[in-house]
């Protein structure tokens, strides 16, 4: 099987306009929705573990029904579902404004932060008890003990996954293509149809999805050195 | 100092503190001893509210402990409470460790508590450690690390709760060694332990605990070698074989 | 909502079947189970490769599997859908190509699953064999991955369920599975997308919610035996869709 590959064709324009602004769309939907999620993510864990009443039940019903039901099946209630009951100028405000790009957020942000809520509260609980015991007998505060204490040793412990879900986060920007939002996979199908350069316009596409990949998981890793407990 | 009165506490249907009422006075040490289960563990985390009682009150200098007007970090801060897992942090060096909260809840400066982190490792003999961290500690230098750490915030009471249990035996004697000094620097201290040589060196007053009551409160010379009470008798024997 | 459900349930569930193929639920179940079944033993053969002794084995297997968790599960099907044809030779169903994509992508995460049921193993069954005068494949073949695979039959299972979801990227090459049903659905009704998107997300959530609890309960029972790996669920979870 001989390829006759010719990446130049892709330089010229306007496919590699439309390739560049694929690039950028994906990654500042990435950078959107990681921010919904870890905010949100936050604010889950720590309402589950607050106490209040009822806090605990519904978060994981929250949590259970977003890892349940598939992101594809997300994007599409949301965008194709949810948009109608909105009120008309409403939506016709965000079809002007970009309503794939919000949507996908929602979307992929939602189901994510009920990941990252996951990967917190399992990082609080992994901390042994002996330790709030010992922060709370030296006369520290609850948050106080968890911000000095409990908190540095649970970031500790939840960061690898943490990382695993930010890159999972990041692949699932992509499905937002088929909102048509113009993400970089999008964009690639838009020039492939124009040039029938499939080999080329995919292989772009992968090598751009491994890139940031790597990145991200690089990333991770000088996190972890140096939230690495000293000594070990 | 330290009085207790008719303190009693439910694990549900379990009468874990059974009507205790005994007082520890100010520069005395105190020795819990009584076989497993006795509740000496539960009685000693009453004190600093790491456990809650049904019945009775527990007064500090005669603050209620267990009240709800009471600010519990603060009476916490005026009790020195050493574990028996040491629970020393992990993510923090040993100077640090010991720093922490005399910075957090005393407010101190960071120059203020490191000079008395200093001073208070020299007094458990670990000068040199300080900014090792406490997985690089055997458990000895950790358990000793921990009293300091507690000592740092200058509390007029200690309490150990089994602090060597946890210990291989040849690092038992360090932390006696600093826990005896502690003793007769005269610090007020109530320990649960099953350490009968320290018991007898050191204490002033024994108390035998057994199914959550005291059965017996005496000096350690009365106790070791003539006690009243049965099962303190069949204890006292039994350590001997 | 019910008119839609009346109306349109079959279609969702079945597809046209019998006066046309099989979609819908069904077919996502089917496709779910037969790419199970390819992945598993495809995954069984990356994990071995992953721990071989060679070193060849490991990089190359490694390679792959990095590729497989890097790239997202739609540029992997449009991969498929063109390449499938010009390797084999001759024209391939978009069924077909959904299948290679999800069981080449599930493998690589299977194989992550085998790989730390195979490493939860205390080193002490592989070195007792070994000292037995086992040879490296009998170890594996009557040792190792016996005990392995029976504690990571929860996470196996699990897997299923991130595979169910996984079927849904059929969508974006026409397959009649739930996803694309619903669509369809909502291309000829056009006036309740919010009833038809409502009860493609509530089918998922019951069918999943489903299989999650059956494989919970699983767990649970196979814990008593042995010692639980929450560990490798989290491998499951990791999954993309």
């Amino acid at each position: 099987m001989y390829l006759d590959l010719n990446f130049d064709a892709l330089l010229a324009q306007p496919f590699f306009d439309e390739l560049v602004h694929g690039a950028q769309f994906s990654l500042a939907l990435f950078a959107a929705c990681w921010v919904l999620a870890v905010g949100l993510g936050i604010l889950l864990a720590v309402v589950r573990i607050s106490g209040l009443p009822f806090a605990e039940r519904a978060v994981a019903i929250y949590v259970s029904y977003q890892r349940n039901v598939p992101m594809l099946a997300h994007l599409f209630l949301w965008y194709f579902g949810i948009s109608t009951l909105l009120p008309a100028d409403v939506q016709s405000w965000i079809g002007l404004h970009g309503g794939e790009f919000i949507f996908s957020t929602i979307a992929i942000g939602l189901y994510m932060a009920a990941y990252f809520s996951e990967d917190i509260r399992s990082g609080l609980r992994s901390v042994p008890g002996g330790q709030t015991e010992a922060a709370r007998s030296l006369g520290m505060g609850f948050l106080t003990s968890i911000r000095y204490v409990v908190l540095p040793q649970a970031i500790n412990i939840s960061l690898p996954t943490f990382t695993n879900h930010t890159i999972v986060l990041f692949k699932n920007t992509s499905l937002a293509m088929a909102l048509g939002a113009a993400e970089m996979t999008y964009a690639v199908r838009e020039v492939e149809n124009e040039t029938f350069l499939t080999y080329e316009t995919y292989i772009v596409a992968t090598v751009f999805y491994l890139a940031i990949s790597l990145l991200l998981m690089a990333a991770g890793a000088v996190a972890a050195k140096r939230v690495r407990l000293p000594g070990h | 100092m330290l009085a207790l009165s008719k303190v009693n506490k439910w694990y549900g249907n379990y009468h874990a503190l059974v009507d205790i009422t005994a007082d520890v006075q100010r520069g005395e040490v105190v020795v819990v001893c009584g076989p497993s289960g006795s509740g000496k563990s539960t009685l000693i985390r009453t004190i600093n509210r790491l456990e809650s009682i049904h019945k009775g009150s527990i007064t500090l200098d005669g603050t209620d402990v267990h009240s709800k007007l009471q600010n519990v970090n603060k009476l916490r801060s005026r009790i020195g409470f050493v574990f028996q897992q040491f629970n020393l942090f992990p993510h923090l060096s040993v100077i640090e460790n010991i720093c922490l909260a005399p910075m957090k809840v005393l407010g101190k400066s960071k120059t203020e508590a490191r000079d008395r982190a200093a001073s208070l490792l020299s007094r458990v003999g670990l000068a040199n450690k300080a900014d090792a961290y406490p997985q690089q500690l055997s458990g000895g230098q950790q358990q000793r690390v921990a009293i300091a750490r507690a000592l740092a915030m200058d509390p007029p009471v200690m309490l150990f709760d089994e602090p060597t249990s946890a210990l291989d035996p040849e690092m038992v004697g360090e932390v006696l060694s600093v826990m005896k000094s502690l003793a007769k620097d005269g610090m007020t201290m109530m320990c649960v332990t099953h350490e009968m040589g320290f018991a007898r060196e050191v204490s002033d007053r024994v108390w035998f605990m057994d199914k959550g009551a005291i059965l017996e409160s005496s000096d350690p010379d009365t106790f070791f070698t003539n006690p009243e009470h049965p099962r303190a008798k069949s204890f006292i024997s039994d350590l001997r074989h | 909502m019910f008119e839609v459900i009346e109306t349109n349930a079959r279609f969702l569930l079945i597809g046209s079947y019998p006066n046309g193929p099989l979609g819908g639920l069904a077919l996502t179940l089917i496709l779910s189970l037969l790419g199970l079944a390819l992945a598993f033993p495809l995954g069984l053969m990356l994990a071995l490769c992953r721990v071989a002794p060679f070193a060849v084995l490991r990089i190359v297997s490694g390679i792959f599997v990095y590729v497989m968790r890097g790239i997202p599960l739609v540029m992997l099907i449009f991969w498929s859908y063109f390449l499938v044809p010009r390797l084999t030779g001759h024209a391939v169903s978009a069924f077909t190509a959904l299948l290679v994509t999800l069981v080449l992508y599930q493998s690589a995460y299977l194989c992550e699953v085998i790989r730390a049921g195979i490493d939860a193993l205390p080193k002490g069954q592989f070195e007792a064999s070994r000292s037995l005068g086992m040879t490296y494949g009998q170890t594996i073949r009557m040792v190792i991955l016996p005990q392995s695979l029976f504690n990571m039959l929860p996470s196996l299972l699990g897997q299923f369920v991130g595979l169910v979801k996984d079927t849904s990227i059929g969508y974006v090459i026409s397959v009649n599975e739930l996803t694309f049903s619903a669509q369809q659905i909502n291309n000829s009704l056009l006036t309740r997308p919010f009833e038809v998107f409502f009860l493609l997300a509530l089918t998922y959530f019951v069918v999943c919610f489903s299989l999650t609890a059956g494989v919970n309960f699983l767990e649970r029972r196979i814990s008593r035996k042995s010692v639980p790996t929450n560990a490798a669920l989290e491998v499951v979870n990791a999954s993309a869709v």
